[in-house]
């Protein structure tokens, strides 16, 4: 049993485990940690499959992130999640039944299947032998030159995803008083102030 | 005794159905069911840099970038809508959005 055997199972395993307590926690915090350890672990076993780029993305923009997301909404928000919890059990049977069926659909696949030996000459964009040069660095020359197109329109998603997020959520507050630079600007003497001639002995 | 792209698959399909489930058995919690989903994301990002890996292709590692992407920005409009909800409604529970169904 060498090295690589024992570090996958580790990895293999935990993933495995952690994603198991996201589904089952009964605190949602807890559930966001246990993503987080779900996510280093997938994390390692990219790096075990050569995508050491990838893992690194893995770790900055999940845990990073969008878990930090999560462990903000959810701790930010005041939700009774006991409450949430009714009919836990309920859905069990369900659930249970359909994650069965698929779990057995997917094996069946993963059992009967086989690459023909002239796949590995069809390569899209061939790796480069390890050595050469970085996953990085032939990641980023494929990015940016045969898959200009797809990458462009990654950052248009992410550009419609940000705009989208930030008008869902902004809400014009009534009553607060903000500064008006313009008008402030805007104001003249006459306007703020008025002189009135008081005879004496008679009020304004 | 070698890790092979079978190892990965099989994980990646474990980690899938898990989240399958978890949307099931988490029904009436959207925040759950977001983080199933990201799961499920994760999955198939697994698949996707196995199968890179075991044919030499880099290609797959190009679109599992691409993956994370839409997982990012799912992320961010799912957790958006969820704090828009919660700030009209008061509650997550999933049963009680059926104000669209006319």
């Amino acid at each position: 049993m060498n090295l690589e055997v024992l570090v996958f199972y580790l990895f293999a395993s935990i993933t495995v485990a952690a994603a198991v307590m996201v589904i089952s926690a009964r605190n949602p915090v807890h559930s966001v940690l246990f993503l987080i350890l779900a996510f280093f672990n997938a994390a390692g076993l990219f790096l075990l499959c050569g995508a050491e780029f990838l893992a690194m993305i893995l770790v900055i923009v999940y845990v990073g992130a969008v878990a930090v997301l999560f462990l903000f909404v959810v701790m930010m928000l005041d939700i009774n999640f006991a409450e949430l919890r009714q009919g836990f059990l309920q859905y069990l049977p369900i659930g249970g039944l359909i994650g069965v069926i698929l779990l057995v659909e997917l094996a069946l696949v993963l059992g009967s299947w086989t690459i023909l030996p002239s796949a590995g000459g069809v390569a899209a964009a061939q790796t480069p032998a390890i050595g050469d040069i970085t996953n990085t660095d032939a990641l980023g020359r494929i990015l940016y030159t045969h898959y200009l197109l797809p990458f462009q329109l990654a950052g248009m998603i992410l550009l419609v995803a940000m705009v989208g997020a930030i008008v869902l959520t902004l809400r014009a507050r009534p009553g607060v008083r903000r500064q008006s630079i313009s008008a402030q600007n805007a104001r003249t003497k006459e306007l703020a102030a008025e002189l009135k001639k008081v005879s004496s002995g008679q009020g304004v | 005794m070698t890790i092979g792209l079978g190892h990965y698959l099989t994980v990646a399909a474990i980690l899938f159905t898990l989240g399958i489930f978890g949307i099931f058995l988490n029904r009436k919690n959207v925040i759950i069911i977001l983080m199933s989903i990201e799961l499920m994301l994760l999955a198939v990002n697994l698949n996707l840099v196995a199968f890179s890996a075991a044919l030499g292709d880099l290609a797959g590692q190009v679109f599992a970038l691409l993956i994370l992407t839409v997982a990012a920005g799912e992320a961010a409009i799912g957790l958006a809508i969820l704090v828009v909800y919660i700030r009209n409604r008061g509650t997550i529970a999933v049963e009680d959005i059926n104000l669209m169904k006319g």
